[in-house]
């Protein structure tokens, strides 16, 4: 291995590149779903490959193969600075990378049971097992339940003497039951939508219970199409910190990646509210509101080792009481602001780019409990697991819908509500919180379909968060 | 290697009933451009095989990019193991048996062999037109070369080549900005001159927008915006799965008039006015299908799976490539809403007061049930007063139900665009101009 990655960045470097690195990287991944009592979809998906990412002059160019092979290291090696030559006859300014990354090591996910050890016909045997009991409630249309295992092996070196092996493990499973009825769809999934995943084995599914929280996901399902509907009026919100972790993502993770504040991704993701003189300066959300980003915390999507440009993973503060200060970067980027990288870039596999990606942005726990925050509103609503997301290009405007919500009324958990929506401005919402949850409350969720780039690169990132209260909120957008 | 010894590589190895084997092969390079130059340049070369293998009734599916003979070997091996592992499924009727196919033309060697000089080329007339004015473009430039193959082992033997071109940019001013885009399987179909003369008239006719109160109001659509009232149809339930689940807003509304009378959706694969694919992923030929005829709900899309499933029913071609990860079920992906008669002039004109719209923008599903979706406005909204634009508007958010807007379609544009959509495929769209679209937010 070793050989031929010295070819390759000698190649590059005698071709011009004045930086260059590689990654080769062989990806396993092993999904099983069950719909309805049969299996709709098993089985291994392999991947490898090696990318050649290098920098002539200012310009950048990248090329990729899926023939790991010592014969096409040279083609792949002298398209990527021919690419890059290309890229100098539209020409932007000087690239400084900062410091010079050497990292040297080897990292692998620690986890309790390798997932692949866990055979099929056992993956089927649970899956099958909370399958049937969604399946016992009559007024159940649809029931799912999958399992899915990654390994990601990947070697990154550069021409300024970084050697960094990893190999990160992802498990995760959940279930949902679909209810039917003449006009309308309800779903209801557990742990969370949208897949639950985490770097771990095969533990994190074992942890989710799937088989036990089978029959109250399938009952939720069936009372929700008879519910009410989520009224529409500004009222006081409760968020569950499922569907937080999601708010998190679009409101604080995407508006503090530093390339979209730079413009780099005005076509395709979009900006951010976030620009840089605001830095020290902008009052994001209430005096109690602390925003992380890490790659270091257990189980968390964006947890590793190194970053794809060999930065070693670390915790940087986004907002501290309500104050925005910190973005996630890139070497490149993080130059233009006279810092170093917080090691966020990363690229979904052998044939991308690394793009800075939000690693584990959380947002850390309050002072409360859960019942108290309950207790204590008069008048709202409390709302729970994601079921659609949108929000503008500058990340300003959003709007959420979840699965399900329970009207709060005089300190209590009231009656059942359906089609639950909110809406609103990312640093008016955020300045309206007036309680979050206590780290009994806190959870670290995974978001395993985060899209961006072009070519599309869909990431896994982490967000953790307790349950959180926000006032004067905009809710049932669409009755 | 080529797909014909892979896929008798496979079949030769393989111990199922039937054995199907996909091989995608993709040379695809990319040219990204922001704050006027370039600034992510790459390019891809990968080869992704699917093999499924069928045991009586029970399916295995195995994944990979590796074409030596001995990793073909371990992969319908593979699936072969993975299939034996299951319970049967009866509704699954068998892989489906061969079909006459006909070959469409949509292999352009420009495109195949389009060099990152010719692409930078193209990008940097976009990025010196918008510095010229000014302003900030940004963007992409896209050229692949794609070869589909499907073989199984009941001798379906299909074999696509074909190529895409698309280059879209936005153009941003001080306080606005407009969106072009071009794609087609000739490269001659994205022209640089003209993307940046259509974004930059939109940056021109959007500077200093103003708030505008949220409401009901009629709009025009530029083709880009119509787009996605297509493509999210499509994923709301143009498929049968969809529809066969209970989740599709054709549920209970085939055969009523659901839509205006000058609304008409196909998908057509052989059509050579979009990117053309003669057939789908389980190698059967596509059939041109009415999904909406004068605004009534005919059908959804089939694949075998789906149509096993209902007595009489064949497999449209509408299959989307298996996956381990489970059925998405089959999909158009050669939408066509017939063009009109009406210019979006003429729509403009006739409009007492109401928004011009460019596109749409982080679009997602609400309540699937009636395609009620949200998203906003972007890059370029305009208030039209007494037949005129009046003026431009910061971008909206709408919270509207997709079937209930082509109720209310009262013209539809005379010239359409091709862009491009998911799996490969394309969707050829005219402008429309309703009668009323609900509008919930806005933004600063």
């Amino acid at each position: 291995m070793k050989e031929f990655i010295s070819h390759a960045l000698d190649v590059a470097k005698a071709k011009g590149a004045r930086y260059a690195d590689i990654r080769i990287i062989d990806h396993r991944e092993q999904v099983v779903t069950v719909k309805n009592g049969n299996v709709d979809g098993i089985g291994d998906q392999y991947s490898q490959g090696f990318g050649i990412r290098v920098l002539v002059g200012n310009s950048w160019g990248f090329a990729s193969s899926a023939y790991v092979a010592m014969a096409e290291i040279e083609r792949v090696a002298t398209l990527a600075v021919k690419i890059a030559k290309a890229s100098a006859t539209v020409p932007g300014e000087d690239v400084n990378l900062g410091s010079s990354v050497t990292s040297t090591g080897q990292y692998t996910t620690p986890i309790e049971v390798d997932p692949f050890s866990i055979s099929l016909e056992q993956k089927l045997d649970l899956l099958f097992r909370a399958d049937e009991i969604l399946r016992r409630n009559s007024g159940v249309k649809v029931s799912e339940a999958n399992a899915i295992a990654i390994r990601n092996h990947k070697f990154f070196s550069n021409t300024e003497g970084a050697l960094v092996e990893q190999i990160i493990y992802e498990g995760g499973g959940a279930i949902a039951a679909t209810a039917v009825s003449e006009t309308e769809v309800q779903i209801r999934s557990h742990p969370n939508s949208l897949r639950y995943q985490g770097t771990s084995g095969w533990e994190y599914v074992t942890n989710a219970d799937l088989v036990g929280n089978a029959e109250r996901v399938a009952a939720e399902a069936v009372a929700l199409l008879s519910a009410d509907v989520c009224p529409s009026k500004e009222t006081t919100l409760i968020l569950d910190s499922s569907q937080l972790a999601l708010q998190i993502h679009e409101s604080c993770g995407h508006p503090t990646e530093l390339d979209r504040v730079f413009g780099t991704e005005a076509a395709f993701a979009g900006r951010s509210f976030l620009t840089t003189e605001k830095r020290n300066k902008f009052r994001y959300g209430s005096d109690i509101v602390n925003l992380t980003a890490d790659s270091v915390r257990a189980t968390g999507l964006g947890t590793f080792g190194w970053d794809d440009e060999g930065v070693p993973a670390s915790s940087t503060p986004l907002v501290r009481n309500g104050e925005f200060v910190g973005y996630l970067m890139s070497r490149e980027t993080a130059s233009k602001l006279a810092l170093e990288s917080n090691g966020c870039m990363r690229a979904d596999g052998w044939n991308r780019i690394p793009l800075i990606r939000m690693t584990n942005v959380s947002l850390e726990p309050g002072t409360c409990e859960l019942d108290d925050i309950i207790a204590d509103t008069e008048d709202g609503i409390f709302m729970e697991t994601n079921r659609s997301w949108s929000i503008d290009d500058m990340r300003l405007n959003f709007q959420f819908g979840t699965e399900i919500g329970y009207e709060i009324e005089r300190g209590k958990r009231g009656r059942l509500l359906k089609n639950c929506t909110y809406t609103g401005i990312t640093p008016d919402f955020w300045k309206s919180c007036d309680a979050i949850g206590n780290s009994r409350h806190w959870r670290l969720w995974g978001t395993p379909n985060c899209g961006k780039g072009e070519p599309m690169q869909t990431m896994g990132t982490g967000h953790g968060a307790s349950p959180a209260r926000f006032r004067n909120v905009k809710v049932g957008v669409f009755r | 290697m080529n797909f014909r010894q892979i896929a008798e590589a496979v079949m030769a190895a393989s111990f199922a009933d039937e054995t199907e084997v996909l091989a995608m092969e993709q040379n695809e390079s990319l040219t990204r451009f922001a704050n006027n130059y370039i600034h992510q340049n790459v390019t891809e070369r990968n080869v992704q095989i699917t093999v499924r293998s069928v045991i009586e009734t029970k399916i295995g599916i195995a994944v990979s990019n590796d074409v030596r003979p001995e990793s073909l070997r371990e992969l319908a091996i593979r699936a072969y193991d993975v299939a034996k592992l299951q319970p049967e499924n009866p509704e699954f009727k068998g892989l489906p048996p061969p079909q006459a196919l006909t070959s469409v033309k949509a292999f352009d060697g420009a495109v195949a062999e389009c060099t990152p000089e010719q692409r930078a080329a193209s990008v940097g007339i976009i990025c010196r037109k918008a510095a010229d004015r000014g302003c900030s473009a940004a963007g992409s430039m896209t050229t692949s070369s794609l070869n589909v193959g499907v073989a199984n082992s009941k001798g379906v033997f299909a074999e696509h080549r074909f190529t895409l071109a698309d280059e879209s940019t936005v153009i941003m001013g001080q306080n606005s900005s407009g969106w072009a885009q071009r794609t087609g399987w000739q490269l001659a179909a994205v022209e640089a001159e003209s993307l940046a003369d259509e974004a930059l008239s939109k940056v021109t006719m959007g500077a200093d927008p103003v708030d505008f109160e949220p409401g009901e109001y009629a709009v025009v659509l530029d083709p880009y915006a119509t787009a996605d009232l297509l493509e999210m149809l499509a994923y709301d339930g143009m498929g049968a799965l969809a529809v066969q689940e209970g989740r599709s807003w054709m549920n209970g509304r085939i055969g009523q008039r659901i839509m205006a009378d000058n609304v008409s959706i196909i998908d057509d694969g052989m059509s050579t006015g979009g990117i053309p694919w003669p057939f789908d992923f389980e190698g059967v030929p596509k059939k041109v299908v009415p999904v909406v005829a004068s605004g009534v709900a005919v059908s959804p899309v089939y694949d075998s799976f789906t149509a096993g499933r209902e007595d009489g029913k064949q497999s449209t071609g509408h299959a989307t490539p298996p996956s381990p990860q489970g059925r998405f079920g089959p999909a158009p992906m050669n939408l066509f809403l017939r063009a009109g008669s009406t210019s979006v002039e003429a729509m403009i004109k006739s409009t007492k007061f109401g928004l011009y719209i460019t596109r749409f923008w982080y679009t997602r599903t609400v309540h699937p049930r009636d395609a009620v979706v949200t998203g906003m406005t972007r890059d370029g909204t305009f208030v039209i007063r007494d037949g005129e634009i009046a003026h431009p508007v910061k971008s909206l958010r709408f919270t509207q139900s997709y079937v209930e807007a082509l109720k209310y379609a009262q013209a539809i544009g005379e010239t359409t665009r091709v862009l491009r959509s998911g799996f490969g495929g394309a969707v050829s769209v005219p402008a429309v101009k309703l009668a009323k679209f609900r509008f919930t937010s806005s933004t600063r």
